[in-house]
């Protein structure tokens, strides 16, 4: 159907590529299509075989998978493991896939049936603690982000088709902020994690004076313990500090050394409504 | 024609989330029609909890990644609520700009990627982009325009970084929003070609009588906060949402359901627009009559239809509030907030129809409690029943195998179910 694909007037192969959520927003299968200006360019680079969100056709032969979302329930594992035997190549697509994302906040209470009853009182709901897709298979790659953006995922598979080796940003979002001229968010005013994130987004939140929220886990070396003293110096607890910290799960090894042990929540102790 | 026959459709595509369509018939008759969703559950009204004030909207945009927006808004909403904070006009008069922009991005991508396909016997928009070139390009760029706006004003189009409690931490500029005009002002032409396109589509014959439940327009067509109204004529203010969202556990769904006069009802675009057809922009109306499409209207089918009248209502509502904004001088982008003690609930329209949060907080702006009450959720236990309801009419007609499943399938799509959304 499409013409043949060729770079510098080499022939290429179109790989196949499956795309793929476990539990998650969907939002990064969505970015792949919200990228308007560019979208039958970049389709034309692949072979679309598997995109449930987007096509009825389904088919299990495909070189890459695309997979998002974190795992948290028994069939999930089965799904991912067979996905696996599938593709020659296995991307974690976004936070969720990479460290579990915002799902793993409910990991911090250290208590299931607690989070379970919290939100379905006493019907019965099959739920296990959220984990990586790593902690079950082997991973190839890993694009980073909540949301992940668009441009990096067409870099990454760009570059899986002409065989141009992948690399991500190891230094600190705090570098890409400098480097756009943005007034500090400190200086603002707010809390950032941008010093000890990784960057690759652009410093895209601190762009829009927003703080960074840390969602594409620790740069390389990442000194919690240093962030912690600038926080320190602006008026912001260490408290407050891992509030921040624990959202996405990159920096769950830093938030449990700091922390301990998982926290009981406090009770909820009104109300009413409850 | 075969008289018994089993239906089983897992995973079903090109819907948000995952859900399944079990039909199974004997003899003739209906014997089971079940909407069934497997989603797995994320817990975010747990995860909030002992979380500080801040992180509410930050996070629960991200229960959705198609409407992250109208989530941010909703907690926004509610955060703003609690702690008694009235966000100023230019505030106001922006958040619902970037609304309609989601709405235009959302409905466009449903209308375009998830529905036509079928319309049009193919699998995908891929198909389409072969067959169909011109009204591809067409549809990016509706799309494009929407999420460049939403980009402008929320800072980003999915899961949105400018949106906080009390304003935006940044505002567009006065050329960016004239800019934004001029495209909204030529979208129009593309919005009309839209609606013949959709216009020839042949919509299923179908009608349930439905309780629909949306946010009551006093002036305007309602998308952030007000009264809440069924057209069974049930009315409540926006923090007695419970008791028209009245949620239970079934088995079957990992969601929860709702119910309030009947067994089911319905929300989004055909409820808000058979609630509130008279605040709908003029020339919506003018769409929706040549469409077919006027208050009540039963067919969930319609719903397709209602989104596109949306689209031209949003699209011409935009181009008013970018006017008044450039009207008036400039205001501060937020204003201060002190935490305090207290329980807040916002009600927003979103796409998929009306969305709650609510939280309440301790003394330190801490989360005690949370309560979302989802679209997608409202309307699980109305799709079941239109399914129940179709498939006997169907098994009457003696319809072939794949078109009941094509239907079936066109059924749930015609919700434009998020269903991930509706099991947060």
């Amino acid at each position: 159907m499409a013409a043949p694909l060729s770079y510098l007037g080499v022939g290429l192969d179109r790989p196949r590529v499956g795309v793929f959520e476990f539990t998650s927003c969907e939002g990064c299968q969505l970015q792949l299509v919200n990228n308007e200006a560019t979208l039958l360019d970049f389709l034309n680079l692949i072979e679309l075989v598997n995109f449930r969100e987007a096509m009825s056709e389904r088919s299990d032969d495909y070189d890459i998978a695309l997979v998002e979302g974190s795992i948290s329930r028994a069939d999930e594992v089965a799904r991912l493991k067979e996905i696996r035997t599938n593709a020659r190549l296995l991307v974690a697509l976004g936070s969720c896939a990479c460290f579990g994302g915002v799902n793993q906040l409910k990991n911090r209470f250290g208590d299931l049936d607690w989070v379970k009853k919290k939100v379905y009182g006493d019907f019965p709901i099959a739920s296990q603690e959220v984990r990586p897709l790593a902690d079950f298979v082997a991973v190839d790659l890993m694009i980073y982000g909540c949301p992940p953006k668009k441009e990096e995922i067409e870099k990454v598979v760009t570059n899986l088709v002409v065989g141009k080796k992948v690399a991500m940003p190891k230094y600190p979002v705090c570098m890409e902020c400098k480097a756009n001229e943005n007034i500090c968010l400190f200086t603002l005013g707010e809390p950032c994690l941008g010093p000890i994130t990784r960057a690759g987004c652009d410093a895209w939140c601190p762009n829009h004076r927003r703080g960074c929220w840390g969602c594409r886990g620790p740069a390389e070396a990442a000194n919690v313990r240093e962030l912690e003293a600038i926080m320190a110096r602006h008026g912001f607890s260490r408290e407050a500090m891992l509030d921040r910290l624990e959202c996405f799960g990159g920096f769950s090894s830093q938030v449990a050394a700091l922390r301990g042990q998982p926290r009981r929540p406090r009770k909820a102790r009104s109300s009413k409504r409850s | 024609m075969k008289r018994s026959r089993t239906i089983q459709l897992n995973h079903l595509p090109r819907v948000e989330g995952h859900g399944n369509i079990h039909i199974r018939v004997q003899q003739g008759k209906v014997v089971e029609a079940r909407w069934e969703v497997v989603e797995t559950p994320r817990f975010f009204e747990a995860m909030l909890i002992g979380k500080l004030w801040e992180n509410a909207p930050y996070l629960c945009g991200r229960i959705c990644g198609i409407c992250s927006i109208g989530h941010t808004l909703a907690s926004i909403r509610a955060v703003e609520n609690a702690f008694g904070i009235v966000p100023s006009e230019q505030t106001t008069t922006l958040r619902l700009l970037l609304k309609h922009m989601e709405t235009l991005q959302s409905h466009i991508l449903h209308l375009y990627f998830l529905a036509a396909p079928d319309f049009l016997g193919v699998g995908s928009l891929l198909a389409l982009t072969q067959s169909h070139p011109t009204e591809v390009q067409r549809a990016l760029r509706l799309k494009l325009l929407a999420n460049d706006a939403c980009d402008l004003i929320g800072g980003r189009r999915l899961h949105p970084t400018r949106t906080v409690v009390g304003g935006f931490t940044m505002l567009p500029e006065k050329a960016q929003l004239e800019h934004l005009a001029q495209r909204l002002a030529a979208a129009q032409e593309d919005l009309a070609a839209a609606a013949d396109l959709f216009g020839g589509f042949t919509i299923p014959h179908f009608a349930r009588e439905t309780e629909f439940v949306s946010l009551k327009g006093d002036h305007d067509y309602p998308f952030i906060g007000g009264e809440l109204i069924s057209s069974d004529g049930v009315i409540k203010k926006e923090d007695e949402y419970q008791a028209m969202t009245n949620e239970y556990c079934a088995e079957g769904f990992t969601a929860k359901l709702s119910r309030l006069s009947r067994d089911s009802y319905a929300v989004g675009a055909l409820a808000r627009l058979n609630n509130n057809f008279g605040h709908l922009h003029p020339a919506a109306r003018t769409v929706a009559k040549r469409l077919g499409l006027a208050p009540v209207n039963h067919n969930p089918f319609m719903a397709n239809l209602a989104q596109l009248v949306e689209c031209v209502h949003v699209v011409h509502d935009s181009l008013s509030l970018i006017k008044k904004l450039l009207r008036r001088k400039r205001q501060a982008p937020r204003v201060a907030l002190k935490p305090r003690k207290g329980y807040g609930v916002g009600a927003v329209e979103v796409p998929r129809g009306i969305l709650y949060h609510a939280y309440e907080f301790d003394q330190e702006g801490r989360i005690v409690k949370a309560d979302c009450v989802i679209p997608t959720s409202q309307n699980h236990a109305n799709i079941q029943h239109d399914l129940q309801a179709l498939a006997r009419q169907w098994a009457a007609q003696g319809q072939a195998d794949a078109d009941i499943e094509l239907l079936a399938q066109m059924l749930v799509r015609a919700y434009d179910p998020c269903i991930s959304c509706s099991v947060h």
